[in-house]
């Protein structure tokens, strides 16, 4: 469906953009059909980045993106919205995703206009209330509202309604949960696994990793714009390599175990290292040498991936 | 005890009336307790804690008591109540990490606020230093504007800031929500180390993030639409919940390992009342699996086991309570 082939991502900052600041380096892994890839890292690790540069909100430094083998870096005009016509994103904040001034269902006029013209009015209503009611939403209580008027969960599933509008064939789901209520989270989570299920491939970017583990079967992690960490979900979640991976593992808050009930190395230090060696060097505890050299993706066991020098050998 | 609420009522007084956002909450904390308090957003936790420091319009007061370390708190007025901010309650509010001066060095801000609250900055500066170290903030913030620091380090901060003067009770509301899982570990495990340290003698951390506080709160109560609804240990309200809101919410929690092909979780279905007209009784009834006909009535706050509270007919009945 998509893959990722080496792409990078380089800032220019400072005063003058005299400096390079790497958001993402060299990332690649792929999104099959019907699959849900989690991408997780902190914040600053570049997972919101690389969601932007699939929905080409911004432009690539380096490396490709290609759609079911179709590169989507030269895509202008109809061909890219043909592509926004399969490829669409959801993000963290649902207040600011809608214009106050308007009610909250304008977009889908706009969709109507932009997409589907030739659809009349009246089968385009029973359209968008068919959706609505897909994502768990009652229109009547929906339709002529402003966006303030409606709860955070509800303009969220009103966002992924307008996703779904169009038909899409992948989803980009950044954060979109993190600012929900516990017992509209799951709600949320729920209808994601429910689309998955009828084909829909999903981009789910977190930093929270139990999520991450309940909704997909791969898992991507992230540090500092590189990929430490792939595989099989199940795989990271019980047997994670990468000393990022453990800290982070370590760190969520669970319900059956306490924090100190769990034994995790970490430092607290900034991060300041360079770009040449791996980009956990200055916060690990099993740093050496070596690591001032950029170490590969390998092969641990089947589907995990990790990089890390530890696991050269 | 150190904090003692009886009867609080408070009422957001809007143009279409009252929305009756704390309805006779009745609790206490005792020294050295860090109490969590959750529930779903528009539940009132965040009106409990701002009513206890910062009760202004469109918040009104309605009735009811607070008591901290034997003194009655004016909450009701403005001006009295000044006195006893940041000396002996303080507030970490939440978007803390965009709470401080952006144009003032975060040094000079401080000094302000000292001052403001006469006190030295001079004399308290060593502390400060001390407490920096303790959070592993280098001294040179100081000298750094709030812009200059990331989300981590302002969150820190603004903690060390709230306590500088050793309040008996802080309430930190929504502290860890913005930030990412290792930055969340980091400062609750500090909330529960300024505790002990006594930099505040006791705490109300308010967060929905239920795995949060199984981490750090010694006691957890749970609000529901305004009206308090468990308030136990720890332990207790994680593995043994009473109440049938308690049980669902703490149910639709992911649990580490879980997965959406083995076992499906499920929300809570329905959706809070508005409290602007809420309905009769206990309002969590039109959601309750467990309701029956004496739900109409408000259920009372009671203690079920040791310091153990709930505010439902049903357990009552369970329990075969007896006033």
């Amino acid at each position: 469906m998509i893959t990722l082939d080496n792409i990078s991502k380089v800032y220019r900052v400072g005063t003058f953009g005299g400096k390079e600041l790497h958001a993402v380096n060299q990332v690649s892994f792929n999104i099959k059909d019907g699959e849900v890839v989690s991408l997780i890292g902190e914040s600053g690790s570049g997972k919101s980045t690389i969601g932007k540069m699939i929905l080409k909100l911004i432009d690539i430094t380096d490396g490709r993106i290609y759609f079911n083998d179709q590169d989507i870096t030269p895509l202008k005009r109809n061909e890219l919205k043909e592509y926004y016509r399969n490829v669409q994103g959801v993000f963290q904040d649902p207040f600011s995703s809608f214009n106050p001034i308007f009610k909250a269902d304008r977009m889908f006029q706009i969709i109507h206009d932009e997409f589907y013209p030739h659809i009349d009015s009246k089968p385009w209503k029973e359209k968008v209330e068919h959706t609505l009611t897909s994502v768990g939403l009652n229109p009547e209580h929906i339709l002529g509202k402003y966006p303030h008027q409606l709860s955070g969960g509800q303009l969220q599933r009103f966002l992924i309604a307008r996703a779904l509008l169009l038909d899409i064939r992948f989803l980009v789901a950044d954060e979109i949960i993190s600012m929900l209520d516990a017992s509209t989270r799951i709600d949320v989570l729920n209808l994601l696994a429910e689309l998955k299920l009828k084909g829909l491939s999903i981009l789910f970017i977190t930093h929270d990793l139990s999520l991450a583990n309940y909704i997909s079967e791969h898992a991507v992690i992230l540090y500092r714009g590189s990929v430490v960490e792939r595989g099989t979900t199940g795989k990271i979640f019980n047997n994670p390599l990468h000393p990022y991976t453990q800290m982070l593992v370590a760190s969520v808050p669970r319900l059956d175990q306490k924090w100190d009930e769990i034994v995790s190395v970490e430092s607290q230090s900034t991060p300041t290292g360079g770009i040449n060696g791996c980009a956990y060097l200055d916060r690990c505890p099993y740093a050496h040498e070596k690591c001032e050299t950029m170490p590969e993706l390998i092969q641990v066991e089947p589907n995990h991936f990790v990089a890390c020098w530890k696991f050269t050998d | 005890m150190n904090l003692e609420v009886e009867n609080l009522t408070v009422y957001y007084q809007t143009l279409k009336g009252k929305v009756r956002a704390l309805e006779n909450a009745t609790f206490s904390i005792a020294d050295g307790e860090i109490m969590g308090l959750a529930g779903e957003s528009g539940c009132g936790k965040t009106t409990l804690g701002h009513s206890l420091i910062h009760l202004v319009p469109p918040m009104k007061h309605i009735h009811g008591k607070v008591t901290l370390d034997g003194k009655v708190l004016p909450i009701a007025q403005y001006e009295e109540m000044n006195p006893y901010r940041f000396d002996e309650i303080s507030l970490i509010p939440q978007y803390a990490m965009n709470a401080m001066n952006p144009i003032r060095k975060i040094g000079q801000m401080t000094g302000e606020l000292l001052r403001a609250k006469k006190h030295s900055y001079k004399n308290i500066l060593p502390e400060f230093k001390r407490r920096l170290d303790l959070v592993q903030l280098s001294h040179e913030v100081l000298n750094m504007y709030p812009i200059e620091l990331s989300g981590g380090m302002k969150q820190r901060m603004v903690m060390v800031l709230s306590t500088l003067l050793d309040p008996l009770l802080l309430i930190a509301d929504e502290i860890t929500s913005a930030l990412d899982v290792a930055s969340q570990k980091a400062v609750s495990e500090m909330l529960v180390e300024f505790r002990d340290k006594g930099f505040c003698k006791s705490a109300i951390v308010i967060t929905h993030d239920i795995s949060i506080l199984y981490q750090i709160a010694d006691t957890i109560m749970i609000m529901y639409a305004g009206q308090l609804a468990e308030k136990g240990p720890t332990e207790s309200i994680i593995h043994d919940p009473l109440h049938p809101y308690t049980k669902l919410l703490i149910s639709s929690l992911p649990k580490i390992g879980a997965k959406y092909t083995e076992k499906k979780l499920m929300g809570i279905p329905g959706k809070p009342p508005l409290l602007l007209n809420p309905p009769r009784g206990c309002r969590f009834r039109k959601r309750c699996p467990a309701a029956f006909e004496k739900c109409v009535e408000v259920p009372p706050f009671v203690e079920v086991e040791k310091d153990h509270y709930v505010a439902c007919w049903k357990v009552m009945e369970d329990y075969d309570y007896t006033r």
